[in-house]
C-alpha cells in the first residue's frame, strides 16, 4: 500500500490558510477582492426561502380541486397576512359563506387544480455568511461567496462538536498533561477560547457552559460525557452544526490522553490573541477536522505561498519523524520514527503488516503498525 | 460465463482485450487491478491503491486514479501512462518492454457515492418499489417520501429541501388510476425548490416514473425547476414492478449530470473504455451473474467501513439494500448504537469495562484507517462486525419482499399459515451460498474466523456454502462484464472468490451435550470416512480443501430439521475450501448463554474447537 500511515494532524506556527466561504443557495457576495475582512465581516448574504404550509382549499370549501382558482381572493404571488382571508365561497345566501384564512404572513406560493391544494410560503429570511476568520479576499465566487486568506498559526483537532466562533486565548492549566477540572474555569473566561491538559468531564463541560466560554480545547474526553452533553449518543462522526453552548475540541482522543506537548506549546505562546475555532468534523468522504487558526497581525507577510493544510504531498513517514501512536494498547503516546523495515512483520493477530519501529522520550521502543501511528505534521 | 446486462450488451460489443486496467474509486482509497490475459485465460496480476482525490486539496479524481495506476506499474514492470494520459491499445512483443492496456474500465462511489431522495404515493407500494429500483441502480437512498409517511406537508417539503440529493426519484399510482396524490408529491417537490449536492448552479435531475397520466401535469409542474426525464412507470399496476427502464435512467443520469458535476470525473469518462458506473451497482452485476450461471440462491455482503451492502438472489429475483450507517470504521459507533452494548459483548470471549470499550469504539471512529494489534482488539473488531452484518441483513429482509398491496387469492392453508403479500424473499433454508466482502471479513487473519463471523451473524439453517472476495475486486468484474465476458468470468473464479467451505446447521434445540444429529463423511480419493454424533452446544470442523468433494450424511434428532423434515435424513455431496465442512450443533435460532460465566466458557470452547484464534484470551478487565 503507497500510503500506509495515517496523514497527520497540523500544527504549525505559521502558515497561510485560504478558506472557501460560500453559501448554501445563490445569493450577493459582498466583499470584494484585496478587502480586508474581520471574523464577523460578513462577505455574502442570500435569502432563504421561508417556510411552506399547505392548506387544502377544495376540501375545506367543499369546491372540485379544478373550481379552486374560481374561490381564491389572493392570487399567485400576492402577499397576505395571518387570518387573512385567501379564498371564500360565493353562496346566494351569506348564512352559508365560508372563508379561508391564511395561517401565516406571507405570499400565496401556488394553487393547483388537481389536488386543490394552496401552498402558502412565510417570507424569506436574510442569511448572512461571515468571513470567520481575519485576513484578505482573495478570490471571488459570483453569487456564491468568496475564498479569504490569512497568516496564521494553526492547530488541527481530531474530533470535534459545535460550530464556528472566535475568541481570546486562555490557558487554564500548567501543564499538557493536566486535567482541567472546575475550579480552574472562572467568569473573566466569558467569551474566551479556553485550554486545557488531558482531560475533562461533564463537571466541567456544565461549568463552561454556565460561564458562557467560547470554545474549549483539551486531550480528551470519555464517550459517556460527550453523550451526556449532547443528550443522545453519536453515531455517526458528521459535526459542527451542534448547539451545547460552547465548541468542543478534542487534540488527541476519547480517554484520559495529555495534550501533545508540541500542540500545547505552540497554543500557549499566543496567550491573549484571536482565535478563530470550530468544531466541525467529517471523517467519510471529504475529511473535516476541528481546527483552532489564531491570524498573525495585518501587517505580517506571509512566509508560505498557499500552503493550507495537506496541500504539500508527504513523500512518505521518514526517520526522525514524530508521531502520536492511535490505537491501544499505547494509545496517546508520542515518540520517533527510530526504524523503516520494509517487509511484512506478523503481529499478535497474525496479520501480516507493514510496521515501524517507534523510540519514546526515555529510549525505550515498540514494534507496531505503521496504520497505529499519525504524523505530527507542521 | 457471467452474462453481461442486457443495456450493458447493448453499450459495448464484446472485444478482444489482452491487457485491462481497472479501477475503483472508493470514498478513501482508489483500487487498480491489472488483468492480463495469461495463454488463454485471463488472470488478476497485480494491484496497487491510492487515496481518493475527489475533495480538497486535490479536487481531481483522476490524480488518485493515476496514483494507482503508478502503483500497478511499478510492481508490474509495465508502463501504462504516458504523463497523464493512459496508453491505449498494448504493444510489445516478447522481449521487449510491455506498454500500454488495451482498455480502462472504473467504478465510483468517491464522494460519498450516488445518493437519492425516492418518492411515491403509498409508502409500502410505490414507496418501496421506488426504493428497490433506486437501491439496485446503486444509490443510497437519503429518504423515502409518500403521500401517507406520516409527516405534515409542510416537514416533507422542508425534508426535500434540506438533503440535498444527487438525483430524485418520483413514482407513483399505477397506470390509469388516480392522478391527485403524484401530482401533489410533484406540488412539494416544486415547493421545496431543491438544489443538488454537487455544483450549485445546475438543475438537480429527477427522473419520473409514476402513472403516465399524471405526465403532462408533472411536467408542468417540474419542467422548469428540475432537469426533468420521464420514463416508464416503475409499479405499472399492483401486480407488476418494471425497475429496468427507471434504473437505466439512474445510470444515465449519474454519468451525464451527477458524475460529470464532481471534480475530474469528465476526464475520467473520456478515458474509460465502458460506462463509469456505481460501485455497488457493479457488484449487483456480478452477484446476478454467479447466481445465474449455478442456478442459485445467494447472499452478497460488502461490509465497508461506512457502510454494508447486502445483496441477494433468490428464485432469480435480484434485491440490494445498503445500510448507510452500519460500517466498521466511520459508522462503528452507529454499530454499537443501533445494536446495543450486550449484542456486541454476547460475542467477546472476555470481559471489559463499558467505559474502555466505548472509548475504544470512538476512537476507532475518529481514526478509522487503524488496524486491531492485540488480540483483543481483534475479537472487539469481529464481534462488532458480527451486530453489523446481522443488523444489514435484517434491514436487507425487510426491503426484499414480495410485492405488497397484491390482490392475492387466499386458501384455507394460507389463512392458517396467515401468509401476506409482502413476505420476505429471504428464506435462509433455501440459501445456497453466502459471498462475504469487505476489509474485516477478506482480510481476516484465519479465514476460519471470516466464516464463523458470517455463520453467527446470518445463522445459515441446513447446507450452505460460504465464500469471500480476496482483495475486493468484484466492482471492477462487475463493470468489465459489461465488456468483456470472459475476462470478468476467468478472474472471478480464479482469483476472486475464496471457497471457504460449508457450513451445516440443523434447526431445533436442545441442552448442551444432547444428541443433534449422526454424521457421516466420506471423502473421494480413498480418504478415511469420518463419522459420529454432533451434540447441542457443539462446532466441529473437518478440512475439505476445494479440490476435494465430500458426501456428508446425517440422521437429525427426532426434534431436528435438516431441510427434510424433522427427524428426515439428509445427504448431500458439499463444497469444500479454505476451511472445509463446519458442522454447528449450537442450535438454531442460535441462543447464546445468558448467564456471563456460561457464556465466556461456551465462546471459548466454540473457538477453541474451531482453532479460531492463535490462543484464547482469558481476561478480565472489570
Amino acid at each position: 500500500m503507497a500510503h500506509a500511515y495515517t496523514p497527520g494532524l497540523t500544527v504549525t506556527e505559521r502558515t497561510v490558510l485560504r478558506k472557501r466561504r460560500l453559501l448554501p443557495i445563490p445569493g450577493t457576495v459582498t466583499a470584494a477582492i484585496g478587502d480586508r475582512v474581520k471574523a464577523d465581516t460578513v462577505v455574502a448574504q442570500t435569502q432563504l426561502p421561508g417556510k411552506v404550509h399547505v392548506v387544502n382549499v377544495a376540501n375545506l370549501l367543499g369546491a372540485a380541486p379544478d373550481e379552486v382558482r374560481d374561490y381564491m381572493v389572493k392570487q399567485e404571488g400576492e402577499a397576505i397576512a395571518q387570518d387573512q382571508v385567501i379564498a371564500e365561497n360565493k353562496p346566494l345566501i351569506k348564512w352559508f359563506k365560508t372563508e379561508v384564512r391564511s395561517p401565516i404572513q406571507g405570499t400565496v406560493d401556488s394553487v393547483s387544480t388537481v389536488t386543490g391544494q394552496v401552498l402558502l410560503r412565510e417570507p424569506a429570511r436574510s442569511l448572512d455568511l461571515l468571513a470567520y476568520i481575519d485576513g484578505t479576499v482573495v478570490d471571488l465566487h459570483p453569487n456564491q461567496g468568496v475564498t479569504v486568506e490569512t497568516d496564521c498559526s494553526l492547530v488541527q483537532g481530531i474530533f470535534g462538536i459545535g460550530g464556528e466562533t472566535w475568541g481570546d486565548l486562555v490557558l487554564a492549566v500548567k501543564g499538557p498533561d493536566e486535567p482541567l477540572t472546575p475550579g480552574h474555569l472562572n467568569p473573566s473566561m466569558k467569551g474566551k477560547v479556553v485550554v486545557g491538559g488531558s482531560f475533562m468531564g461533564a463537571e466541567v463541560m456544565a461549568k463552561a457552559k454556565e460561564i458562557g466560554v467560547a470554545g474549549l480545547v483539551v486531550g480528551g474526553i470519555h464517550d459517556k460525557d460527550l453523550r451526556a452533553l449532547m443528550g443522545y449518543d453519536l453515531g455517526v462522526a458528521i459535526t459542527g452544526t451542534e448547539r451545547v453552548g460552547f465548541t468542543l475540541i478534542l487534540t488527541e482522543g476519547f480517554g484520559v490522553i495529555p495534550m501533545a506537548a508540541k500542540t500545547y506549546g505552540l497554543l500557549s505562546q499566543h496567550l491573549g490573541q484571536k482565535a478563530c475555532i470550530s468544531g466541525a468534523t467529517q471523517i467519510r468522504a471529504g475529511v473535516m477536522r476541528p481546527e483552532i487558526i489564531i491570524p498573525r497581525s495585518a501587517q505580517a507577510q506571509p512566509t508560505q505561498e498557499d500552503a493550507g493544510p495537506g496541500k504539500e504531498e508527504r513523500a512518505g513517514i521518514q526517520i526522525g519523524d514524530q508521531v502520536r501512536i492511535i490505537r491501544d494498547p499505547l494509545f496517546g503516546n508520542i515518540g520517533k520514527v527510530r526504524s523503516l523495515p520494509t517487509d511484512l512483520r506478523q503481529i499478535e493477530t497474525e496479520s501480516q503488516v507493514r510496521v515501524l519501529e517507534v523510540e519514546f522520550p526515555d529510549k525505550t521502543a515498540v514494534v507496531i503498525p505503521r496504520a497505529n501511528v499519525e504524523i505530527i505534521e507542521g | 460465463m457471467i452474462a453481461a446486462s442486457p443495456e450493458a450488451a447493448q453499450r459495448q460489443p464484446s472485444q478482444p482485450l489482452s491487457v485491462i486496467i481497472a479501477t475503483d474509486c472508493g470514498s478513501t482509497t482508489t483500487k487498480a487491478i491489472l488483468i492480463e490475459k495469461v495463454g488463454n485465460e485471463y488472470r488478476q496480476t497485480f494491484r496497487g491503491e491510492a487515496p481518493t482525490t475527489v475533495e480538497a486539496p486535490f479536487e481531481d479524481v483522476t490524480r488518485g486514479v493515476l496514483n494507482a495506476i503508478a502503483e500497478v506499474e511499478e510492481l508490474s514492470g509495465r508502463k501504462i501512462l504516458d504523463g497523464d494520459r493512459i496508453i491505449t491499445p498494448s504493444r510489445g512483443e516478447a522481449g521487449s518492454a510491455k506498454v500500454g492496456v488495451d482498455i480502462y474500465v472504473s467504478t465510483s462511489s468517491a464522494g460519498g457515492g450516488l445518493q437519492m431522495m425516492v418518492a411515491g404515493v403509498v409508502a409500502n407500494i410505490t414507496g418501496q418499489s421506488a426504493q428497490r429500483c433506486a437501491l439496485g441502480a446503486g444509490a443510497i437512498v437519503m429518504d423515502v417520501l409518500a403521500a401517507n409517511d406520516g409527516r405534515l406537508p409542510h416537514e416533507k417539503i422542508e425534508r426535500i429541501r434540506s438533503l440535498r440529493p444527487d438525483m430524485i426519484l418520483l413514482s407513483g399510482g399505477t397506470d390509469g388510476g388516480t392522478v391527485t396524490h403524484v401530482v401533489e408529491m410533484a406540488e412539494y417537490i416544486a415547493a421545496a425548490d431543491p438544489h443538488p449536492r454537487l455544483g450549485l448552479t445546475y438543475s438537480l435531475p429527477l427522473i419520473y416514473a409514476g402513472n403516465k397520466d399524471a405526465r403532462k401535469r408533472v411536467t408542468e409542474i417540474l419542467g422548469d425547476k428540475t432537469a426533468l426525464v420521464v420514463t416508464e412507470n416503475l409499479r405499472p399496476t399492483p401486480e407488476r414492478e418494471n425497475l429496468g427502464p427507471a434504473r437505466q435512467k439512474i445510470h444515465d443520469l449519474f454519468l451525464e449530470h451527477v458524475m460529470a458535476q464532481a471534480p475530474g470525473y469528465k476526464k475520467l469518462i473520456e478515458w474509460a473504455g465502458a460506462p463509469i458506473m456505481p460501485t455497488p451497482a457493479a457488484v449487483g452485476l456480478i452477484m446476478q451473474a454467479i447466481a445465474g450461471r449455478e442456478h442459485l440462491n445467494l447472499i452478497g455482503v460488502d461490509i465497508g467501513g461506512a457502510t454494508t451492502d447486502v445483496f441477494s438472489v433468490f428464485g432469480g429475483v435480484f434485491n440490494r439494500t445498503v445500510s448507510a450507517n452500519l460500517g466498521m470504521s466511520y459508522s462503528i459507533s452507529n454499530v454499537l448504537l443501533e445494536a446495543g452494548l450486550d449484542n456486541i459483548m454476547r460475542w467477546v470471549p472476555f470481559t471489559i469495562e463499558e467505559q474502555t470499550l466505548r472509548n475504544r469504539i470512538k476512537n476507532k471512529m475518529i481514526r478509522p484507517t487503524t488496524v486491531p494489534q492485540t488480540l483483543d482488539e481483534l475479537q472487539i473488531e469481529q464481534a462488532i462486525s458480527r451486530e453489523a452484518l446481522r443488523l444489514a441483513l435484517e434491514h436487507h429482509k425487510s426491503l426484499a419482499t414480495g410485492l405488497k398491496g397484491v390482490q392475492q387469492e387466499r386458501t384455507i392453508s394460507d389463512i392458517f399459515e396467515q401468509r401476506a403479500s409482502g413476505e420476505t424473499l429471504v428464506d435462509m433454508l433455501k440459501l445456497d451460498l453466502i459471498v462475504g466482502s469487505g476489509g474485516i471479513l477478506s482480510h481476516a487473519p484465519r479465514r476460519i474466523q471470516s466464516m464463523l463471523m458470517m455463520v453467527d451473524a446470518y445463522e445459515p439453517l441446513g447446507f450452505t456454502t460460504l465464500s469471500v472476495d480476496s482483495i475486493f475486486m468484484m466492482p471492477h468484474l462487475g463493470v468489465l462484464s459489461t465488456v468483456n465476458e470472459q475476462a470478468a468470468t476467468d478472474v472471478f473464479t480464479r482469483d476472486c472468490m475464496v471457497y471457504l467451505g460449508t457450513c451445516i446447521a440443523p434447526i431445533g434445540q436442545g441442552t448442551d451435550g444432547e444428541k443433534c444429529a449422526d454424521y457421516t463423511i466420506t471423502f473421494e480419493g480413498g480418504r478415511k470416512s469420518e463419522s459420529g454424533t454432533l451434540a447441542f452446544g457443539e462446532l466441529r470442523v473437518f478440512a475439505l480443501s476445494l479440490e476435494e468433494q465430500a458426501q456428508v450424511s446425517l440422521r437429525p434428532g427426532k426434534q431436528v430439521d435438516l431441510g427434510s423434515g424433522k427427524g428426515e435424513p439428509v445427504s448431500r455431496q458439499v463444497k469444500g475450501g479454505a476451511v472445509g465442512i463446519l458442522l454447528d450443533g449450537r442450535g438454531r435460532p442460535l441462543q447464546l448463554p445468558t448467564d456471563l460465566q456460561a457464556r465466556l466458557k461456551a465462546l471459548t470452547r466454540w473457538h477453541q474447537a474451531v482453532n479460531l484464534y492463535p490462543k484464547e484470551v482469558q481476561k478480565s478487565e472489570s
